[in-house]
């Protein structure tokens, strides 16, 4: 496999097959069209494989590099690579493509190529993302992917679909337009768009402190960091749930990716200014989110609102430089992907019934779904950090890295410990025990072969990954070490 | 054999019968689902004896699994260490293990969950060997955590109780909050050893007994004994799951899981693990005196006040609870004292004792269809006679009779604390001679009330007073009717004994209730059984060498007992009751209305339920909606996303006055402008 330019087959083929199942046009050839997207993104998946198979753990440099002249003017280039840390987005992301397809199966039932098609051009997209060693490359996938999810969620999303597109799409582009601005000072200053010439720019604090909140206002938005969170539970509750899971897998991700690839290297000097900046609304996201996920009464903001407290770890991870600080919020983003995307499924498998997000229309769910309860239950446990599924590792690693950062930080940071199970088990309480709640309860079916199926394949990613962390970590060292000794450097000339 | 594979096949054997009855509960019948949990058990338990061989014959080893996880320069493994105090851990859990799962074939028979309990409690036996055998602070709190969760699924086994449901997650988040404190502890090993490995962070403990670590900058307070920071978090920890004042709080409430988990979980194993803990890390804890006056000082509460609780309670196995809430308090006064070898001692009796009377309980719960009011029972023992006689050898077991296992290990901790030099020590001593008297006294308040006197059962006007008796009352149609619901004896019908997988079990833990501290004391306490695994700073904490001193053998302890307080305190706590409860039972109820405010508090806990409920957890709502609505929807989207939007809005707003489309405005706009710009010129020239 070693010939074939896997990362561009990573993120054309689940394009082209995207543009295929369109073909199929009208919802009479909605099974084609099914078969056809699953036949694609299991496709996509495939191609993805041999990148960690194929990947050497002993160096930090790119690899699977391709590289071609796109806008020769500008010096713009077609250029793709991962290193330790973009690789397993792209496999991740494969993964979750395969299983929003499964998802939707049943539930969609209009506009069904449109719906595949859309899911499949943005799992492209979203490869296009992680593999892009090209500023301009990046930025145009970047801004390209948020057009399928704006779609997802304006079309087949809920009663105030409008409302919550307009949301996400506003508050995105706002720090995509400094994020552009920063991308073509940089050009100017050095002549390339290649991201890693960047990494060795020499830039003086004040423009190191310029491009980093720049960058900041593009990140801060994906991750979403605290203040700029508040388009995501919108997005969520109104998003159908392929689109959440989608959302909150990979493209949550991309901010935290944006940090580490634009952020860290490039304005080190900054970086390191800013942190107490960046480890304050870090842990506002896990102890204030905390608190607010704790009163919600719809499943799908407490889940999201979880998210932000998640991914809170990740951005304290990333600002305390130290590898296994990093190491861990890397994990984590990983695993969130697995547990996020499972505990959005579920609530999908219950909505799906009952047509209610609302915890108060539930009670004894586990009397006639003790399968589906079973599954629910890991979920819930993993999110809420419980060791032995992958939820544990990275806020474990995180932790205790910045434990010997500063006390106190570690100690407002393991307040998840206490947060995270309060407001998970409180809900599940709430919705799958006791005696059965209600008429729509109480006509509830277990779950099908296709639904256990998906959340067989992602109780397996959330397991496995809890019980032997060490395959997804030791991709990660060298890569890891070698962004935190460029990030040490001083730029300042 | 290769004993690395024995040591792999106990925790590996329960956790395939837990797989097995697990996955395919609904597939398998019932008998495979319990003979291939209790085969895995009974092989775990075998291959725990024939290790205890090999350690005794003086082998230990310590080595990984497999790497878990590497990160920078920090390495995670699975690993075991074996050696006397884990051997006697996996004795201990193994064997009442397997005892609880003998019993449950009869208590759990009429459950719909039948496989679904056997796979649980076969993952706790895997969780807690996992837990005792770990040779790192890490893989201790995975099994720490996995045992938390099985305890949760336990509690809560019977989902469609609220009280259970209630209680189930109670008990996770209190001791999830011991579990905060435990991790900021194993973060502050990490950070100033450079591992999580038991071994290499015990021998560099001396290097940084004097290290210390600056909490708050700038003040002289702030700067404190790295030890004792971490001790003391570490200790957070064990009080969370030893269900220490003030994290007890779930114990009690955990009692709404079947009998078999109250003893095995909430008694015999999971909740002794802070107490192993504490005791394996002894080279951390020896640094700090302050550690160890902080652990004395709150094993003393424990022990005292929640023996008080025990005597007023009416339901049969809330009062055993309260008795191991204070028996906890007595093994971390041990802790606290340095007596770590008593502490494991009275562990081990304790774990046999306590675990028959729980299942002895449960016995008697059978014998009287679901009633667990004591108020309703009497004269049992003609009924019942070996439940009976188990439960007459388990109390006094449990109350310290001479040359019985509970007194060797109550009376050296007792004796230990005397002579403890540690601040807070003086108190402790207060409370656990105290405690002796209580212990006595609501033990054979309860073995009077159920076993003697007026039988008062299969009355019309019966006390029901448990909470959730009428909340389950909706769901019999349901397949999952509970076996504990409290239907008691209707009247003329008569209790009758259990049937004999009820019992076997009951006669094997009387077995080593009678005979296991006269057989054990003197290599345990006073021989070189934990020599190299528990470690004593003999210089500064004196108390257990003076102790061996004064030890002339099992059986002459035993005899010198009748002339100690220890001992008189016990029957006069014995002789109480009888005459409270047997001879003049209108006196208990006279003293109740005497003491109404005293009585009111006891019966709110002291109120920490009532505290937790109204204050924490209301409080942590508020906080929740104050941010939620107050800063989420008011200041982010009201103020500043709605402000932005609104500022946009205005200026179209007054943009547009000026976009009006007719040409005499845009006319009479231009020839002002001509006649201003013209002017302005002409002005200036």
């Amino acid at each position: 496999m070693s010939g074939l330019p896997l990362l561009s087959l990573a993120i054309w083929v689940p394009i082209l097959s995207g543009l295929v199942v369109l073909l199929t046009g009208a919802d009479r050839n909605a099974p084609l069209a099914r078969m056809l997207a699953l036949i694609g993104a299991i496709a996509g998946l495939v191609v993805a494989l041999p990148l960690y198979s194929g990947f050497d753990t002993t160096t930090p440099a790119m690899q699977f590099v391709e590289l071609s002249p796109w806008i020769s003017r500008f010096n713009v280039n077609y250029h793709l690579g991962v290193d330790g840390i973009s690789m397993l987005f792209v496999i991740l992301n494969s993964f979750i493509t395969v299983i929003v397809i499964l998802a939707g199966w049943r539930v969609i039932g209009s506009q069904v190529a449109q719906y595949n098609a859309g899911f499949l051009i943005m799992s492209g997209l979203l490869n296009g993302i992680f593999s892009a060693l090209d500023a301009m490359l990046f930025y145009v996938f970047f801004e390209a992917s948020l057009i399928p999810l704006y779609i997802i969620i304006g079309v087949w999303g809920g009663p105030r679909r409008v409302y919550a597109a307009f949301k996400f799409f506003l508050f995105t582009l706002m720090g995509s337009l400094l994020f552009l601005i920063s991308l073509i000072y940089l050009f100017l200053n050095s002549g390339s768009f290649a991201i890693q010439d960047w990494h060795q720019l020499p830039l003086s604090l004040a423009a190191q402190k310029w491009i980093f909140l720049a960058f900041l206002a593009a990140f801060a938005v994906k991750v979403p960091m605290w203040p700029v969170h508040t388009w995501l539970p919108d997005a969520h509750v109104e998003a159908p749930t392929g689109g959440s899971i989608v959302l909150a897998a990979i493209a949550l991700k991309l901010g935290a990716y944006g940090f580490l690839r634009f952020s860290l290297p490039i304005a080190p000097d900054a970086s390191h200014e800013f942190s107490g900046l960046i480890l304050a609304l870090s842990l506002i996201a896990v102890v204030y989110i905390g608190f607010v996920a704790l009163v919600q009464v719809d499943m799908k903001k407490l889940v999201a609102y979880s998210s932000i407290a998640h991914m809170g770890f990740v951005t304290l991870g990333f600002f305390i430089f130290s590898p296994m600080g990093v190491e861990g919020a890397l994990v984590q983003m990983v695993s969130h992907g697995f547990v996020a995307g499972a505990m959005f499924f579920c609530i999908g498998v219950m909505y799906d019934r009952v047509h209610s997000r609302l915890i108060a229309d539930y009670g004894g769910v586990v009397n006639r779904m003790p399968k589906f309860a079973t599954f629910f239950m890991l979920f819930a446990m993993a999110n809420a950090g419980l060791p032995g599924t992958s939820g544990f590792v990275g806020e474990f690693m995180v932790i205790l890295a910045s434990v010997k950062f500063n006390f106190w930080v570690a100690f407002a940071a393991a307040s998840t410990m206490i947060l995270g199970a309060a407001y998970t088990l409180w809900m599940y309480k709430r919705v799958v025990f006791g005696a059965v709640g209600n008429r729509h309860v109480s006509e509830l079916t277990d779950i099908s072969a296709r639904e256990f199926l998906i959340l067989a394949l992602l109780a397996l990613g959330a397991l496995g990954m809890g019980l032997y962390p060490q395959p997804f970590t030791e991709v990660m060292h060298s890569s890891v070490d070698e962004l935190l000794r460029h990030v040490s450097i001083s730029k300042i000339q | 054999m290769d004993m690395q594979k024995v040591y792999l096949l106990v925790p590996l054997a329960p956790l395939l019968g837990a797989i097995v009855a697990g996955l395919f509960c609904r597939l398998i019948p019932r008998w495979l689902a319990h003979s291939v949990t209790i085969a895995g058990v009974a092989i775990s338990f075998l291959a725990s004896v024939y290790i205890f061989k090999d350690v005794a014959a003086g082998n230990m080893f310590n080595g990984p699994v497999y790497q878990w996880l590497s990160s920078g320069d920090y390495k995670f493994e699975v690993g075991f260490l074996i050696d006397s105090l884990t051997v006697t851990m996996m004795l201990v859990v193994t064997f009442v293990s397997l005892m609880v799962h003998i019993y449950t074939i009869g208590y759990m028979r009429d459950d719909p969950g039948y496989s679904r309990f056997f796979s649980y409690i076969s993952l706790f036996t895997f969780s807690m060997l996992m837990l005792v055998m770990s040779n790192n602070f890490m893989q201790l709190f995975f099994g720490w955590e996995a045992v938390g969760l099985v305890s949760y699924l336990l509690i809560g086994f019977w989902y469609t109780r609220p009280t259970a449901i209630f209680a189930n997650m109670k008990a996770f988040l209190v001791n999830r909050v011991g579990d905060f404190g435990f991790i900021l502890g194993i973060g502050l090993i990490l950070a100033h050893f450079g591992t999580l490995d038991y071994q290499a962070v015990f021998g560099e403990a001396k290097n940084l007994a004097d290290a210390s670590i600056t909490l708050i900058p700038g003040v002289g307070w702030g700067t404190v004994s790295l030890l004792s920071a971490t001790c003391i978090l570490l200790f957070i920890g064990a009080m969370g799951k030893s269900a220490q004042v003030p994290l007890h709080v779930w114990l009690p409430d955990s009692m709404e899981g079947p009998t078999p988990i109250s003893a095995l979980i909430h008694a015999a194993t999971m909740v002794t693990a802070g107490i192993f803990m504490v005791s394996r890390m002894s080279p951390l804890f020896e640094l700090s005196d302050t550690a160890l006056s902080f652990v004395i000082v709150i094993g003393s509460i424990t022990a005292l006040f929640m023996g008080f609780l025990g005597i007023i309670q009416n339901d049969i196995k809330r009062v055993v609870a309260y008795s191991t809430l204070s028996q906890l308090g007595y093994m971390t006064v041990a802790l606290g004292a340095s007596a770590y070898s008593a502490a494991i001692f009275h562990l081990m009796t304790h774990a046999f004792f306590k675990a028959l009377l729980f299942l002895a309980a449960g016995s008697v719960i059978i014998g009287m269809h679901h009633d667990q009011d004591i108020r309703n029972m009497g004269g049992l023992r003609k009924y019942m006679p070996v439940t009976w006689l188990t439960s007459l050898i388990g109390s006094l077991a449990l109350i310290g009779t001479p040359f019985f296992a509970g007194f060797y290990s109550k009376d050296s901790i007792i004796e230990a604390v005397k002579l403890s030099q540690i601040p807070g020590s003086g108190f402790a001593y207060f409370s656990v001679m105290a405690g002796v008297f209580i212990t006595a006294f609501y033990s054979f308040r309860m073995y009077f009330l159920v076993f003697h006197g007026k039988e008062r059962f299969g009355l019309e006007h019966a006390n029901h007073a448990d909470p959730g008796e009428d909340a389950h009352d909706g769901d019999h149609d349901d397949e999952e009717v509970a076996p504990d619901h409290h239907h008691g004896l209707a009247p003329g019908q008569k209790p009758h004994e259990t049937p004999w997988v009820v019992t076997l079990p009951l006669v094997l833990l009387a077995v080593p209730s009678i005979f296991l501290g006269y057989v054990a004391i003197e290599s345990m306490l006073f021989g070189d059984f934990f020599k190299g695994v528990i470690f004593v700073n003999t210089e500064a904490h004196p108390g257990m060498t003076e102790l061996s001193h004064h030890f002339h053998g099992a059986f002459a302890m035993a005899i010198h007992a009748f002339s100690t307080p220890v001992f008189w305190l016990a029957v006069a706590g014995v002789v109480l009751a009888w005459f409270l409860y047997l001879r003049q039972p209108q006196i208990p109820a006279a003293i109740k209305s005497a003491c109404g405010p005293l009585y009111t508090v006891m019966e709110n806990k002291y109120y920490f339920d009532k505290f937790n409920e109204a204050v924490l957890a209301k409080g942590a709502r508020l906080l929740g909606q104050g941010l939620w609505k107050g800063g989420d929807v008011g200041v982010i989207d009201g103020l500043i996303v709605g402000g932005a939007v609104r500022v946009v809005g205005w200026t179209a707003a007054l943009l547009r006055l000026f976009q009006t489309g007719h040409i005499y405005h845009y006319a009479f706009t231009m020839i002002f402008g001509v006649c201003a710009l013209l002017s302005f010129w002409l002005l200036r020239a």
